[in-house]
């Protein structure tokens, strides 16, 4: 057998994967920790990688050298060896012995990250819609999508929901089904037409907890510095699956606070007469308040919009993505998806409405103007 | 089972029994647990390579960000069927293929116990592959993908996933009779003298597979026809909206799941554990080891399943149960690599193509089994599951494992079934560009996985950092492809060459070796008498005191003739299978598992069909039990009782 090609392959590999485990700068890697809880997985999983690094050596080791070693030669031969009670024995206990100690931290930490983290802790409810992520924070009354803010060092503490959508149509009855009213997670049986599983994850700051209709999952975040770091669904859940993604932004905690009121506000009213006035008009007068909400603005009964599909967009413009994160905020962009957007994000719920050159351009510019 | 056809019986059924074991048309009605086990094996190569077209496909969407290979709704049709098609239509229809072929050969038998339901189980899945593939043509392949997770399986539109409940049910029908039909023949039907702890650790490994198949596809079953309910018929088990659970699903498919992995697996492993000692020259180390802890794995392999579903919420206490026992499933398995291991050691290794293959498959198992264990420590699992970690862990337990063991075991046993050695340079070149190709394919996944790449996504932005590794991934996936034609062309090269493979080309150990390659229809002119593990090779060799093989000089004769290719000789001098009386070839089978598809498109487009497909199904019963005993043309067998072991007109 050509064995220096096994030996040199092996190395190589080994080297690579060494090099790469070890941590990196990566946007969206579990090996760039930037909390608290990350490092903790990150730390557990180096560990079982070393120990499994060692068996890996062991075992690939003697193989290549059995190979080398007991090729056959002309009169060599073969000892008739059926088996030892012993060395069985030791190998069926060895890796208990190792694998008992490998039990211990991962049960500890099990126990450490359930539950909801002692002292002052940031409450937010994720709700998983297809395909992009809602935002509600219950405390105080602030209600956002695609970007998580969060404050560093203070544990948030995040309740996980599934919601509806006027889901795929029935292929036998042609009826739309089930309507989805973006409730919050403490009801979560109003709002399960055609909710499926998701699963929210931001790599660097904690591991992913599944978003289940009919459950309220929680798990905790927590991030050391300002930045942004970003997330993405882990749990298979159709067309846009790839496209629900989103960012958390992780500010100091007066900015936090700075953050919060700015969002309690109604949103910007345009001058009357701007190219945004004209946009809002066409806004609270055609099919887009049916499913946006935008805190202040009524519609033409006199109701307050209320999110019913899609995303509350009373402060769109202080998001720097939308659309599940596939777009960064900009006119361009914003054009783009107003144009068609189940063109550029496969199964949008957002129908095309057809809208002129310069429909486009007015809502373009009133979303622009909701900082 | 066996009994004496009379005359009498003859003249009972409404349609004569086909009598021809030969030609194009014998092949539909053959009940002849080697050409089924052909027809398994081709069926499933076929396969391999449709599956492998689709992962190509899915290889060059993902090779650079933004891809345009695909759109969404594609890829997600094609990473469900290749998931699919790999696990359902290539490796648990190969190991059949290894399964049919050789139990009865391994154990001293003319058949299995029952051939025509060993017929039936074929064409109940072959007409399930078809079903499945016949989506593409009718609106759309399922989409969902393998594991099919409520309520998404239940909102998706149009009639993909249910294409998916269907297909999967015929499937699960043919797994279930072959199981049966598998695990009775090796209970039953072992030549005198194979008492269970001389039985190969093949025959071993494929007992404990079909409890697991016996056991496990009723899991299934419940939970497809629930779905299936929910999709068409407006139940709502999974739908939390009005008391249904999606988690249900997820319990049910993962309690089918993880012992369908060791169903996947165990196979390659009795495969491997058959030629390393073959061609080390030396004994298996530690059988009893290998055995229990194979019995092991398939106990403890139901008390796992939870952990592909620690990120569901479950709650500490079970995650915490779960990882320990995921944890400890690593030792029965850990115990079966040292002792492949041991029986290299201190062996004289002839490097055959089998044997790399086999060296592949624990050096690549391991690098899987490891993977493995870092799932149980579920807080890093937490950040690896449902990322391309995971797709890396199952490809080098399922593609560096149970495809290089089925590899390992096609080189291995081909001039046993063709009568011909597959070329030994092809092979290895084959063995070397997938080796490396494999490595070059999933072993990036890891890292990929690791930084923060999720599975099933059908396109990833600029940015992520995640482009050279899945450049690396398609190019190794074009050398796999590559390698798969290498052993298209073998095969091909090898079918023109003369049929003259030895009856024991390889100084093997066990009895399949004993008879002449291809081995006659009825496998053994005698039935053997079998005094030890490994009989065969204490025919051949006995040991000196020191531990070294001291060939047999008594009987010399007979194995010497055996080794060059007379066993048709020897055979000939005992009358060359005259009187032996092997089950008549039927029409029943293929006729009844038409039936279930055309049951399946009535489910889906109109009940007429449906009734049609049960009537079908309904005559190819009653005609399977009315079928006169054995063909028109044959004289009446007397010498029936003379055949001991396999006996099937009531099968």
């Amino acid at each position: 057998m050509a064995v220096p090609k096994v030996k040199v392959l092996a190395g190589s590999a080994l080297a690579v994967f060494l090099l790469a485990a070890c941590s990196d700068t990566l946007p969206q890697s579990t090996l760039n920790p930037a909390g608290p809880l990350a490092r903790t997985d990150a730390n557990l999983y180096k560990l079982v990688f070393i120990i499994a690094m060692f068996v890996f050596v062991l075992v690939e080791g003697l193989i290549i050298f059995f190979v080398l070693k007991y090729r056959a030669r002309p009169g060599g031969r073969a000892e008739q060896i059926h088996g030892n009670t012993r060395m069985e024995i030791a190998w069926t206990i060895a890796p208990i012995i190792v694998l008992a100690i490998i039990a211990v931290p991962t049960v500890k930490v099990i126990w450490d990250q359930s539950g909801r983290p002692e002292g002052k802790v940031i409450d937010v409810d994720v709700i998983g819609h297809q395909w992009w992520w809602e935002f509600r924070y219950p405390d105080d009354d602030v209600i956002s999508a695609n970007v998580l803010v969060i404050p560093t060092d203070i544990p948030v503490y995040i309740r996980l929901c599934s919601s509806g959508s006027t889901g795929p149509t029935d292929p036998k009855t042609g009826v739309a089904s089930g309507p989805a009213t973006g409730q919050p997670c403490t009801d979560p049986a109003s709002n399960l037409g055609n909710a499926v599983i998701h699963s929210f994850w931001v790599p660097r700051l904690n591991g992913k907890t599944d978003v289940v209709p009919g459950r309220t999952n929680t798990m905790t975040l927590q991030a050391d510095e300002p930045g942004v770091y970003l997330g993405q669904c882990a749990e298979f859940c159709s067309w846009s699956h790839a496209n629900m993604r989103f960012k958390v932004q992780a500010m100091a905690p007066a900015d936090y606070e700075a953050w919060l009121v700015e969002q309690q506000a109604d949103a910007v009213v345009p001058a009357p007469g701007s190219l945004a006035d004209k946009g809002m008009q066409d806004f609270a007068t055609g099919s887009c308040i049916g499913c946006h909400a935008v805190k202040g603005l009524e519609t033409t009964s006199g109701a307050p919009a209320a999110a019913i599909q899609g995303p509350d967009l009373t402060h769109f413009a202080s998001r720097d993505c939308f659309a599940g994160c596939m777009f960064e905020t900009s006119t361009e962009h914003i054009k783009t998806w107003l144009k068609d957007p189940p063109a550029v994000k496969p199964g949008s719920f957002m129908p095309n409405y057809k809208l002129t050159p310069d429909q486009i351009d007015a809502l373009t510019a009133y979303l622009e103007s909701l900082t | 089972m066996a009994t004496v056809a009379t005359p009498h019986e003859e003249k009972r059924g409404f349609l004569a029994r086909p009598g021809a074991t030969y030609g194009f048309m014998s092949w539909f009605t053959t009940v002849d647990h080697k050409k089924i086990g052909i027809l398994y094996g081709a069926s499933a190569l076929f396969f391999f390579f449709v599956g492998g077209f689709e992962a190509l496909l899915i290889r060059a969407q993902l090779a650079t960000p933004n891809g345009q290979v695909l759109d969404a709704g594609a890829y997600n049709q094609i990473f469900t069927m290749h998931g699919l098609t790999m696990i359902f239509l290539v490796v648990m229809p190969l190991g059949a293929a290894f399964t049919n072929y050789l139990v009865p050969l391994m154990i001293g038998a003319r058949d299995v116990a029952f051939p025509r339901m060993n017929a039936l189980s074929y064409w109940v899945f072959i007409f399930g592959g078809v079903f499945l593939y016949s989506s593409f043509l009718l609106g759309g392949a399922p989409n969902g993908g393998w594991f099919g997770y409520a309520p998404n399986s239940v909102a998706e539109p149009g009639l993909n996933m249910s294409y998916y409940a269907i297909g999967l049910l015929i499937l699960g029908i043919s797994s279930t009779v072959s199981a049966v039909n598998l695990a009775v023949t090796i209970i039953n039907m072992r030549a005198p003298g194979m008492t269970l702890m001389r039985m190969p650790v093949f025959i071993w490994m494929t007992l404990v597979v079909q409890f697991l198949l016996i056991f496990a596809i009723p899991v299934i079953t419940v939970a497809l026809i629930e779905l299936l309910f929910d999709r068409q018929y407006g139940t709502h088990f999974f739908d939390p909206g009005v008391g249904g659970d999606p988690i249900l699903w997820q319990h049910l498919f993962w309690l089918f799941g993880h012992p369908e992995v060791y169903i996947l697996i165990l196979p390659a492993m009795g495969i491997v554990s058959e030629i390393l000692p073959v061609f080390a020259r030396k004994p298996l180390f530690g059988y009893a080891f290998i055995v229990f802890s194979g019995i092991a794995i398939g106990f403890m392999g139901w008390g796992v399943w939870v952990h592909h579903m620690f990120t569901a919420g479950l709650g500490p206490v079970t995650n915490s149960a779960f990882a320990i026992t995921t944890m400890f499933i690593a030792v029965p398995t850990g115990v079966k690599i040292f002792n492949w291991l041991a029986t290299l050691w201190k062996g004289q290794l002839k490097g055959g193509t089998p044997l790399y293959f086999s060296i592949g498959f624990v050096a690549l198992f391991v690098i899987g089994g490891l993977s493995g264990v870092t799932h149980a420590v579920v807080p890093s699992d937490y950040q690896q599951q449902d990322t391309y970690y995971v797709v890396a862990h199952f490809h080098y337990v399922l593609f560096g494992g149970a495809v290089f063991g089925l590899f390992a075991g096609l080189f291995y046993w081909w001039p046993k079934v063709f009568g011909r050695m597959l070329s030994e340079s092809l092979g290895k070149w084959q063995f070397w560009i997938m080796f490396v190709g494999m490595n070059l394919t999933f072993g990036p996944f890891h890292i990929l996985g690791l930084q923060g790449m999720p599975r099933r996504i059908y396109t990833y932005p600029d940015g992520m950092g995640w482009d050279i590794w899945n450049l690396v991934s398609s190019v190794g996936a074009l050398m796999v492809g590559l390698s798969a034609v290498l052993f298209a062309v073998n095969v091909l090269l090898t079918a023109r060459k003369p049929r003259n493979a030895p009856a024991d080309p390889w100084d093997a150990r066990t009895l399949e070796w004993t008879t002449s390659s291809p081995p006659p229809e009825y496998n053994f002119e005698e039935i053997p008498q079998v005094h030890a593990l490994d009989d065969f090779w204490h025919k051949k060799y006995t040991e000196s005191p020191a531990g070294d093989l001291v060939p047999v000089v008594a009987g010399a004769s007979d194995t010497a003739a055996l080794k060059n290719g007379d066993a048709g000789e020897h055979e000939k001098g005992h009358g060359g299978g005259h009187g032996i009386h092997l089950p008549s070839p039927s029409y029943w089978p293929i006729v009844l598992a038409a039936g279930l598809p055309m049951m399946g498109y009535g489910v889906l487009y109109d009940w007429k069909l449906g009734v049609a497909g049960g009537v079908v199904l309904l005559v190819g019963a009653y005609g399977w039990i009315l079928e006169p005993s054995v063909a028109e043309a044959e004289p009446a067998p007397a010498l029936a009782a003379a055949s001991t072991g396999s006996e099937a007109d009531h099968g």
